[in-house]
């Protein structure tokens, strides 16, 4: 990557490529710069611009329904990050460095949260909560009840299988040679993984977190069907808004949301960038 | 789109309720009778919202009140909505619409009203005690009301027009009207308008009329700048559009925002107008059906009633707030009672015909 970023574009070709790129990027940003822009409208339309106000700003801190909505979201967001981070990893490493009987089967079944539409895994997961829920109530007189959990064991559900899929990508190009060298100079198994394997894959590792994170922060459909009372997401709350026209407060909300998810990603950037995980990483090239 | 993804939704609710139904076991007696006192507690409230549709003070006085707490959630439909209820999750107050309503009084999922429990139902305007998908009205209070009509710019038609549909579908008219009109891009709305247009009810289920009707768009093909749902009261108040046809909702606020409201009107076709009610329903799975009685009750109560149409804006089917609620507000609604409106009724399987016959129309 950052040897091709020294050329600079010579033949017309390329020059029409750089300029491509341009558009694309373009392409991509203008409708967010838009909505940046007009957050900080203060007319109740969105596409008309009266003056500059933090009005929506004030009205999004004050709102109690979008601050618990919010706080539901990084509460759900957090754990199904975290969790499905460690388990798509673990499951990625044993499809790639291990054999065992049924590989095959798990590795197509792992595929089908991905492959399967929305509103199905929505319906099915709902469906088995409230089974599973009814069967503990008639066994041990007792069941949890919708909510937070259930949003995050869902989520968990279809981020182990994107994180697993962008960890495999990164395992497959490491050369297992590696492995074998720290094997070979006595590290354990565990040794190997800690101080090779892991830090060689962490860029697939934070990929798939942030995939993940970003994945349960927008989830709309699954979370309508598994929430319990008190536990509506940002998303599906914001949905609902749309239902009454689309007011600047959407704007601020995306904004402040955007805020927060470009933090993550410059924290993630500057984690990758310490000086041990590069020189780990010059190691390989 | 949209269409398609509800299409799904219902289509997985109807799963949900074949295997609700395996497990069923009644243990004898009416699921759905309940009784309660006036001002009756059994219990926290669970309920079960739209967004930004009730206010919070009112949730806050609630609380304060009657001593038990009010946990707040939302669902952005009406399809979501029943598969939660279907699936046992326990709230005690829902906000279904019209057509939602019957589905849930089929089911069995609504509990019978205790109306003695509800001193504050003379508050209700007759109109909405009854309406065809609640014959009796036993099953639901109307909560908030809105129509689908015109947002009319004066300064482009002018003051001498007559509110009909044919502001929209007469090419003649609306040929003279500088940016034309927009109509919604939704098949129930655009294809019932132009069928009011032509004399049937939107409901009228006679493949022929409906053709006509798909005919009447395509001709008012030429005056119709866009087909859109989501950005039509903003082009109507930046003079972009002349006529809009759109939600009460949305234009209320539209019109409220431009510098000069007096350049702006929004009225209901002589033909006909589409209304839409949601109500406040206690699912049979509530667990405090005797809370969710005095919180309908406390909503029923005509200062209240007004309080909340002066958060939400939405017209509203308690009769005695008016005097309580913004002229501004009123004005807007006052049409709507005298008006011929129709509820949209769910018409099943010849549902795809409207989708169908808009998209070859408005393509």
């Amino acid at each position: 990557m950052s040897a091709v970023a020294g050329i600079r574009p010579k033949s017309p070709a390329e020059r029409l490529l750089a300029t491509n790129s341009w558009l694309v990027f373009v392409f991509f940003y203008a409708p967010i710069l838009v909505l940046v822009v007009f957050s900080f409208n203060a007319n109740d339309n969105v596409g008309i611009w009266t003056e500059p106000s933090l009005r929506w700003y004030r009205e999004v801190f004050q709102d109690q329904a979008v601050l618990n909505a919010l706080k539901n979201s990084v509460i759900v967001a957090a754990i199904s990050t975290v969790v499905s981070t460690i388990l798509g990893t673990m499951a990625a490493l044993s499809l790639e460095r291990f054999r065992f009987r049924g590989q095959k089967l798990y590795d197509g079944l792992l595929y089908l949260p991905i492959i399967i539409p929305e509103v199905t895994m929505a319906v099915m997961l709902l469906l088995f909560f409230a089974q599973g829920f009814q069967w503990l109530d008639s066994t041990v007189g007792w069941s949890p009840s919708f909510g937070l959990g259930t949003i995050s064991l869902s989520h968990i559900a279809f981020n182990i299988s994107f994180v697993t899929v962008v960890v495999r990508a990164r395992l497959g190009q490491l050369d297992p040679r590696l492995e074998e060298a720290a094997a070979d100079l006595y590290a354990s198994r565990w040794q190997a993984f800690r101080r090779v394997t892991l830090p060689l894959i962490m860029p697939g590792v934070l990929g798939g977190a942030l995939l993940a994170l970003t994945i349960s922060l927008d989830d709309v459909v699954i979370t309508n069907f598994v929430a319990g009372p008190g536990s509506t997401t940002l998303p599906v709350y914001v949905f609902g808004l749309v239902r009454r026209g689309v007011t600047p407060l959407i704007n601020a909300v995306s904004v402040v949301m955007l805020g927060a998810s470009m933090v993550l990603v410059a924290v993630s950037f500057g984690f990758q960038r310490n000086p041990r995980s590069r020189v780990q990483s010059s190691s390989r090239s | 789109m949209r269409v398609s993804i509800s299409r799904l939704v219902a289509l997985a609710a109807a799963l949900i309720l074949v295997l609700a139904a395996c497990g069923d076991d009644d243990a004898g007696g009416d699921p759905t009778a309940v009784d309660c006192a006036p001002g009756e507690t059994d219990g926290n409230l669970n309920f079960y919202n739209w967004s930004e549709y009730m206010d919070p003070d009112l949730i806050t006085a609630f609380e304060t009140e009657y001593g038990v707490d009010v946990v707040e959630s939302f669902y952005e439909s009406n399809e979501a909505m029943l598969s939660q209820i279907q699936a046992g999750v326990a709230y005690d107050l829902i906000v279904p619409s019209d057509y939602m309503v019957k589905i849930m009084i089929e089911e069995e999922l609504a509990f019978a009203l205790d109306k003695e429990a509800l001193t504050n139902y003379g508050n209700l305007a007759e109109e909405f005690r009854t309406q065809p998908y609640d014959p009796t009205g036993d099953y639901s209070v109307a909560y908030q009301y809105g129509t689908t009509g015109l947002g009319v710019n004066l300064e482009l038609v002018g003051d001498n027009f007559v509110p009909s549909w044919a502001l929209v579908f007469d090419p003649e008219l609306t040929s003279q009207f500088a940016g034309g009109v927009s109509l919604l891009n939704d098949p129930r709305e655009t294809m019932g308008a132009a069928l009011y247009y032509l004399g049937y009810s939107i409901n009228d289920t006679t493949l022929e009329h409906l053709e006509e009707a798909a005919d009447v768009i395509r001709e008012a093909r030429a005056g119709i700048a866009a087909f859109d749902s989501d950005q039509y009261d903003e082009n109507l108040a930046n003079g972009e559009v002349a006529v809009a046809h759109g939600y009460s909702g949305n234009m209320i606020v539209a019109i409220g925002e431009v510098e000069n409201p007096d350049n702006f009107t929004y009225v209901l076709p002589e033909e006909g107008a589409t209304l839409w009610i949601d109500n406040m329903v206690i699912p049979t799975v509530s667990t405090a059906p005797c809370t969710a009685h005095t919180f309908i009750d406390f909503i029923l109560d005509a200062e209240n009633g007004a309080q909340l149409t002066n958060w939400n804006y939405y017209g509203t089917p308690n009769e005695a707030s008016l005097p309580f609620v913004e002229q501004e507000v009123v004005d807007f609604y006052a049409a709507t009672l005298e008006a011929d409106t129709e509820v949209i009724e769910d018409t099943g399987d010849y549902e795809i015909n409207f989708t169908d016959l808009f998209t070859e129309a408005n393509g």
